[in-house]
């Protein structure tokens, strides 16, 4: 009895707790297998330990390129779609405009849109008006901040949305012109969404693949490579380069959670 | 099943009274609620009165089932309800900011419990209810588009129609302004008289517990303080904390130096020796804290003035005056306390301006008598953070 | 300006006491002002409406062109072609649906619970929950998908489990995987890398909806004679309904179109739509107007089913 209604009081953390290690599982093994020592050329099966791949991350250099193209047009999708997204948000949190229906529509579809049309379409438009030749680098770059846009946008709007617009008016109210407002008030309590919007952007961007195979070119993104090595074989070093971003991303999470947690388990 | 809306055993238990017997509740190292034990009849309008972390509203979640105590009982009747799940007992809440189901509307709102009960036809007690509570006309609406006001009545009627052996109300005015509030204490009143429920009520509002309730439990640091009738309570409260918590009280510490006739004669510090009825102290011992309320004062120019037979303490300076409209309130230093309380009626006598010579008495048979081993300002502060 | 209208500018003027050159200043800046917004929206919206809306209709001419890799194409408007990709790949466009429709429900059925769990039990561990469901999605979902080859592997300890409790020939007897003791390259492990890739964007919106539930709400079903589950079900669903609408869409929407799942984790039985589009796009098909045909198709049907969807369920805030 005491055991059947433990069960039910914890039914719903157990089946949590459950989807949790379906969900994370998979990183593990990624982990892992960083670790392994193929025989063959694919990194599938767990054979041999070995750091072997940890001490060759590049994998003799074969992944410089791929992954500095990556990093490349990332960090510029994410700079281009932040300040886009960012103004779109002000001009649809803070001011009225005709139109309105219309800017939501051209928002909200991307995000609808299956990766392959958003791909397909780019591809037929860049081969109608510029040729195969114009595919590459710029190609690339055009279509990730085109889908990194309107996710800037409803992140940054949302921070926007739980701002007190009193907080401005108390601001010019204290003598602060408009120029002197923004910055002073209205920026720094934006930031953390436009930097949440940022690195989702980046996030976005640097694991994209599906739109980048179809305006790539002859260009080669990490994604695009990883795809390219399952016909011919992975090694262990994609683990290592998966490994790291997992550990950075779980390193950031821990900077940005563990003082708010340690503050609220002080204040309990 | 639909005669459960007629009868108010709505979980098919006999009616009876409320116990609570030696319940705790701790919260990790927190105890909320200590070793507590209550009666509370039924068919009475019962009052929790306290300030916010006193227990009170966990004593209540420990009614409806919310919360498990940690120890002790809960008796509805005779029937053992402390594990009983709250969806299983034959009794209903009003929420604190109400908690109204916002995808619902106001009909569907009332008709809820009801329905979970699997009572087929709801749309006559739905309607009645609707009725009571006189919002049929708005009966379609959903809970955003009402006032405050008017939430608060659905959620009344949403727990009032399942006819529950106790309705439980926690804050339930709290969100509404002055006006409205002493409206709806009025008409809860009347609804209470009308459906005969037992009601009990959490509040740390003591002028809507005294307006309402029969009987009041003031409540501090997890355990009651006293219990009584709203009368009993104010002219004779028993600790310090309810002296200071429920309205205002003058308080003097001194000591009990023999007794004349019914009256026990204690001298203040300054060695003014003033008499209270023996009937009406609770000191154990020697150490006495006297107590009046200010409204019992009268305030003199001179000592001449004083009728005899009245306590007076002399050599006052009056350090503030507000007038009030219906009564003027003085604060007045004397020998023995810096600031004293001296509310008087407004009958067109003479108002005084700070910075008066004045003498303060009062009848001997208004006074009441503390132990003298407690904490002289219990309750004051608590009282201001209530923001009653 | 004409006569009219300066009348009417200091009548305006006179009527709050201001001077005419007061209000004209005034109203200068009103003008700048009301110019600032589109000056915000113009960059972004621009880009969006050149590279998102005009290549809808690049698709949609490439889509009625004919010719061949060698000789080009050219726009001819054969609207035939549509009829030549459906009779020749509606297996696949068929295929597509029934994964990304599985996917979706499973999805939902998992990030319900897990929603639930964190919004309402999770207490102050609820933001780094959160956090982790997201966490995925910044390590390459490819990666991450290829371990799924490993965890699915034949000797792997998954199907040993899955033989032991004997639910591969259950799989197979329901024609989700081809055999009782293999699970790769089967609709069975293609579903599955799906539901694992989509299952955060499926989470996120439940949870956003939820977390905005008073908790209270509960207590208060609770109170009126409603079991947790009739609570879930009368109160928590209703509510987080725009946000399961939500979630399924964000879910199906790129489900269907996936062809990275089907690709690493299927075989040649599991070949879906968006592996023809591609193939046929930029691979060895080579007929890009089939291509182009078909990715129309596609993304008709999805705004058709999306919006039909949206209709039923009788919501319109999505996002």
């Amino acid at each position: 009895m005491a055991v059947i209604n433990w069960f039910r009081k914890h039914v719903i953390a157990i089946v949590a707790g459950l989807i949790f290690f379906f969900l994370l599982v998979p990183n593990f093994v990624v982990i892992w297998m960083s670790f392994n020592k193929p025989s063959g050329k694919y990194n599938v099966k767990w054979e041999k330990f070995s750091f072997d791949a940890w001490k060759n991350p590049l994998d003799d250099g074969i992944l410089h390129d791929p992954l500095m193209l990556s990093l490349e047009i990332a960090l510029l999708a994410t700079l281009v779609a932040t300040v886009l997204g960012t103004m779109i948000a002000f001009a649809i949190v803070r001011h009225s405009f005709k139109g309105r229906g219309f800017v939501n529509s051209v928002l909200f579809l991307p995000m609808a849109a299956p990766e392959i049309v958003m791909g397909t379409t780019l591809l037929a438009l860049f081969l109608n008006t510029f040729g195969v030749s114009f595919l590459g680098f710029k190609s690339i770059l055009i279509a990730h901040i085109m889908f990194c846009v309107s996710y800037v946008v409803i992140t940054v709007k949302s921070r926007l949305n739980g701002m007190d617009p009193m907080l401005e008016k108390a601001a010019q109210d204290l003598y602060a012109t408009p120029w002197q407002t923004f910055w002073r008030v209205t920026f720094p309590l934006v930031a953390p969404g436009i930097g949440a919007a940022a690195l989702l952007s980046f996030a976005l961007s640097f694991d994209d693949f599906i739109i980048t195979e179809m305006t790539a070119g002859n260009s080669v993104t990490f994604p695009y490579w990883i795809w390219n090595a399952v016909q011919k074989g992975i090694p262990p070093q994609v683990n290592v380069i998966g490994s790291l971003m997992l550990i950075i991303t779980l390193a950031g999470i821990a900077i940005a959670e563990v003082p708010k947690w340690l503050k609220t388990s002080k204040a309990r | 099943m639909s005669k459960n809306t007629e009868t108010p055993a709505a979980g098919g238990a006999v009616a009876g009274d409320l116990k609570l017997v030696n319940v705790t509740k701790r919260f990790g190292d927190f105890a909320a609620v200590k070793d507590l034990t209550l009666t509370i009849p039924q068919g009475s309008f019962f009052a929790l009165l306290g300030a916010s972390g006193c227990g009170k509203t966990t004593t209540l979640r420990m009614v409806s089932g919310l919360e498990e105590p940690t120890a002790g009982r809960v008796l509805l009747g005779d029937h053992d309800v402390t594990r009983l799940r709250p969806y299983k007992r034959p009794v209903n809440t009003v929420f604190q900011n109400y908690a109204l189901f916002p995808h619902l509307t106001i009909a569907e709102n009332i008709a809820f419990g009801l329905k979970r009960r699997g009572v087929k036809d709801v749309k006559k007690p739905v309607q009645d209810m609707l009725d009571l509570i006189e919002l049929s006309h708005i009966g379609a609406r959903k809970p955003n588009q009402l006032s405050g006001g008017q939430q608060q009545r659905v959620a009344l009627g949403r727990a009032l129609i399942n006819r529950p052996q106790v309705l439980l109300l926690d804050e339930p005015l709290g969100a509404l302004d002055l006006k409205l509030r002493r409206q709806m204490q009025i008409e809860l009143k009347r609804i209470q008289t009308e459906v005969g429920l037992t009601f009990v009520h959490v509040t740390h509002d003591q002028e809507e517990a005294m307006t309402m309730a029969d009987t009041i439990a003031v409540m501090n640091l997890g355990r009651i303080e006293q219990l009584g009738s709203p009368t009993d309570l104010y002219e004779n409260p028993r600790t310090t904390f309810v002296a200071n918590f429920l309205g205002q009280s003058n308080l003097w510490p001194g000591k009990a130096s023999g007794t004349v006739g019914e009256h026990l004669r204690v001298r203040l510090e300054d060695g003014t020796g003033v008499l209270i009825p023996s009937a009406r102290n609770n000191a154990s011992g020697d150490e006495v804290i006297v107590g009046v309320r200010p409204e019992k004062m009268s305030i003199h120019a001179s000592a001449d003035e004083v009728p005899d037979g009245r306590n007076m303490l002399t050599g006052g300076v009056v350090t503030d005056t507000s007038f009030v409209g219906v009564s003027t309130q003085y604060v007045v230093k004397v020998a023995v306390c810096d600031e004293l309380g001296v509310f008087v009626q407004n009958d067109g006598a003479r108002i005084f301006r700070p910075g008066s010579d004045v003498v303060v008495s009062w009848d001997p048979s208004q006074g009441f008598g503390l132990d003298g081993k407690q904490d002289i300002d219990a309750g004051a502060e608590a009282d201001l953070e209530a923001g009653s | 300006m004409s006569a009219p209208a300066l009348a009417d500018e200091a009548a305006e003027a006179l009527a709050d006491g201001t001077t005419v050159a007061e209000l004209r200043a005034d109203k200068r800046v009103r003008r700048r002002r009301a110019t600032l917004p589109y000056v915000l929206l113009a960059p972004g919206i621009i880009w969006l409406v050149v590279f998102f809306i005009v290549p809808m209709w690049s698709i949609v001419s490439t889509s009625v062109e004919t010719g061949d890799m060698d000789t080009g194409f050219v726009l001819s408007w054969r609207w035939a072609n549509f009829g030549d990709v459906w009779s020749q790949w509606h297996q696949q466009i068929i295929r597509s649906l029934e994964y990304s429709l599985m996917c979706t429900v499973f999805c939902l059925i998992l990030a319900l619970p897990l929603a639930y769990f964190i919004a309402f039990k999770a207490g102050r561990w609820k933001n780094l929950l959160m956090a982790l469901v997201v966490a995925p999605f910044f390590t390459s979902y490819l990666i991450r998908t290829l371990a799924w080859k490993t965890i699915l592997a034949d000797d792997g300890w998954v199907v040993h489990a899955m033989n032991t409790l004997h639910i591969t020939p259950l799989l197979s007897g329901m024609g989700w995987t081809y055999s009782d003791n293999s699970v790769l390259q089967t609709p069975f492990s293609v579903v599955c890398g799906m539901v694992y890739n989509f299952l955060p964007f499926t989470v996120l919106p439940i949870y956003t909806a939820m977390e905005k539930i008073d908790p209270r709400l509960h207590e208060a079903g609770q109170d009126l004679y409603a079991s947790a589950w009739a609570t879930f079900r009368k109160v928590t669903f209703p509510l987080a309904l725009p946000g399961i609408v939500g979630g399924t869409l964000l879910t199906f929407i790129p489900a269907v179109g996936d062809y990275t799942n089907a690709v690493m984790l299927g075989g040649p039985k599991t070949k879906v739509i968006g592996t023809v589009i591609e193939q046929q796009m930029i691979g060895t098909g080579g007929n890009i107007p089939y291509g182009a045909a078909l990715s129309v198709l596609l993304m008709v049907g999805t705004l058709v089913i999306t919006l039909a969807y949206i209709k039923r369920a009788g919501t319109e805030e999505i996002v």
